[in-house]
């Protein structure tokens, strides 16, 4: 028997900002939900319909536990079967797609949400994903944990100061052509370099901006794909992996979980070589340093040779986060399923002034945890 | 999705999530503390076929799945500050006043560097690879913050 496929058969993304106080995450949710609805016509019929619904969203950053209890009516879901990934949202993608597969169902809506502007600092809830006696107690967050992982790979990998201008203000100039992004303002390198330290080496420059924002697809089996589109972008692989969790124990610069997820999902994409098979990637780069060390990680140029990619225009070569990326504004936990979306948008050819011509492959990645403790990785096909 | 919306008559309410709670520390991590706490000693817990002394403390070996739960090795109260950041940046988890250095803390016997923070030295001096010690504090917390800090030898 055939392996079947699943489609991303439609995608909508909610613009992302940094503080939409106005908004309630269920608003964002609602407008995500009818511009699906607009693009692929399904409905929520009991024969026909979604009746699963995979949603992504963080407790702490919602303030209330079981967070997508508080927001079933406006993914459809009430009545229906729904599931939280409690990881970041691309693994939601992994979860409808296995949902599919296994003949659960051949509809899955995947819709997630995060206002990190709701919480006073995001780090403090980052904080809390911490143990409380040896990790808690000494103050560790994303960022310094960040900021440990930045200063080991600068060393090992030579990555200059200029470089990491250089990749801020690509990621602006980028943006400013998409109009979901956050940080749609050009930067000057200087402006990068002379931004303050914020927990060294990682400037206030090189650090994602606080954003809120919601972002969903539909996903369906082979057999129904061409009821929603005629653009259909097919999952070739997903696979993710878990690093340990004491930042001791990891080689913060090895990349040991990226690498492992990678393998996983290029193998079962049949890709030999990801260096001659791929032409789109998006990354998840919370923090500017994190670009280089993640393609290191997808295998695109070798160990500690991130910072000679850069100079050898590895970037262009592989059409790398022309979203502008995590660095122009994406909530944390579903900054991955916004790489999915903007992947799968430019292999549809719907991605607008950031389209480039001749794709047939890409790579979508996603992070949870400190300094990269988990990875996720998405191959989308056209 | 981009329209702009009205905004009169909205507000926000504003939370405060504070929820008084327990951590058991676990009994190996009962011990560790207590040693800490008590005698002024870090404990480490040695995994033999990998060779590989971990802190802190677990049960199992998580390269091999050796049960290492009884294999205690006393580490020094020194050791090499193996990495480091400049915390600059002011928030309510944090235990210091910054700006403070955090720092990764390979303890004399153990192979997994220690998070704590490092003082007695001026952010701009810090450097990877200097040698610290131990400061003990004086009043109990029944966390890793029983060590104080580092400090340079």
């Amino acid at each position: 028997m055939a392996t079947k496929r699943v489609a991303i058969c439609a995608v909508a993304q909610h613009k992302n900002d940094s503080d939409l106080w106005h908004k309630r995450f269920q608003g964002m949710l609602l407008d995500v939900l009818e511009e699906l609805q607009a693009q692929a016509g399904f409905t929520f019929d009991e024969e026909t319909g979604v009746n699963t619904i995979v949603s992504c969203s963080d407790d702490f950053f919602d303030a209330r536990t079981i967070s997508n209890n508080g927001v079933t009516d406006v993914l459809g879901a009430q009545y229906r079967g729904e599931e939280k990934m409690a990881q970041e949202g691309l693994n939601a993608v992994g979860y409808a797609q296995a949902v599919i597969l296994s003949g659960y169902a051949d509809l899955v809506l995947v819709m997630g949400h995060c206002k990190e502007s709701q919480s006073e600092s995001r780090r403090m809830i980052s904080n809390m994903g911490f143990d409380p006696f040896y990790g808690r107690a000494v103050g560790l967050d994303n960022l310094n944990a960040a900021a440990l992982q930045a200063r080991a790979y600068m060393k090992k990998a030579g990555l200059t100061e200029e470089q990491l201008a250089g990749i801020v203000v690509r990621a602006r100039q980028l943006a400013a052509r998409n109009p979901y992004a956050n940080a749609r303002e050009i930067v000057e390198a200087g402006k990068v370099v002379a931004s303050p330290q914020l927990c060294d080496p990682i400037r206030q420059l090189h650090a994602y901006p606080v954003s809120d924002g919601a972002v969903g697809m539909l996903l369906a089996s082979e057999e129904r794909a061409a009821e929603f589109t005629d653009k259909p972008v097919w999952i070739a692989g997903f696979a993710n992996c878990m690093d340990s969790y004491f930042l001791g124990d990891r080689d913060l610069t090895a990349n040991f979980a990226l690498k492992q997820a990678a393998g996983r999902a290029y193998r079962k994409a049949g890709i030999a070589d990801p260096r001659k098979e791929l032409d789109l990637v998006e990354v998840m780069d919370a923090y500017a340093y994190q670009q280089p060390l993640w393609l290191e990680g997808l295998g695109l140029c070798g160990d500690g040779e991130g910072a000679r990619f850069l100079d050898q225009g590895g970037q262009e070569k592989y059409r790398v986060n022309l979203s502008g990326g995590m660095l122009a504004g994406n909530p944390v936990i579903i900054a991955g399923l916004y790489r999915a979306a903007e992947a799968a948008l430019q292999l549809k050819g719907e991605a607008g002034e950031r389209q480039v011509p001749d794709l047939h492959r890409a790579v979508a990645h996603s992070t949870t945890g400190a300094a990269g403790q988990f990875h996720s990785v998405l191959i989308l096909e056209r | 999705m981009t329209m702009q919306e009205d905004h009169k008559d909205c507000f926000v309410l504003e939370g405060k999530m504070a929820l008084p709670n327990q951590n058991f520390a676990g009994r190996l991590g009962s011990r560790f503390l207590i040693a800490i706490r008590d005698r002024k000693k870090i404990m480490g817990l040695k995994c033999n076929p990998c060779g590989k002394t971990f802190v802190p403390p677990r049960e199992y070996c998580e390269k091999c799945w050796t049960k290492i739960a009884d294999n205690w090795v006393e580490l020094g109260t020194e050791g090499e500050l193996v990495n480091f950041t400049v915390v600059r940046y002011g928030d309510r988890h944090l235990p210091k006043k910054p700006p403070y250095i955090l720092g990764q803390i390979r303890l004399d016997g153990a192979d997994t560097p220690l998070v704590h923070i490092v003082e007695g030295i001026d952010p701009r001096d810090v450097e990877s690879g200097i040698r610290v010690k131990a400061v003990f504090a004086e009043k109990t917390t029944n966390t890793i913050m029983d060590i104080d800090h580092f400090e340079p030898v």
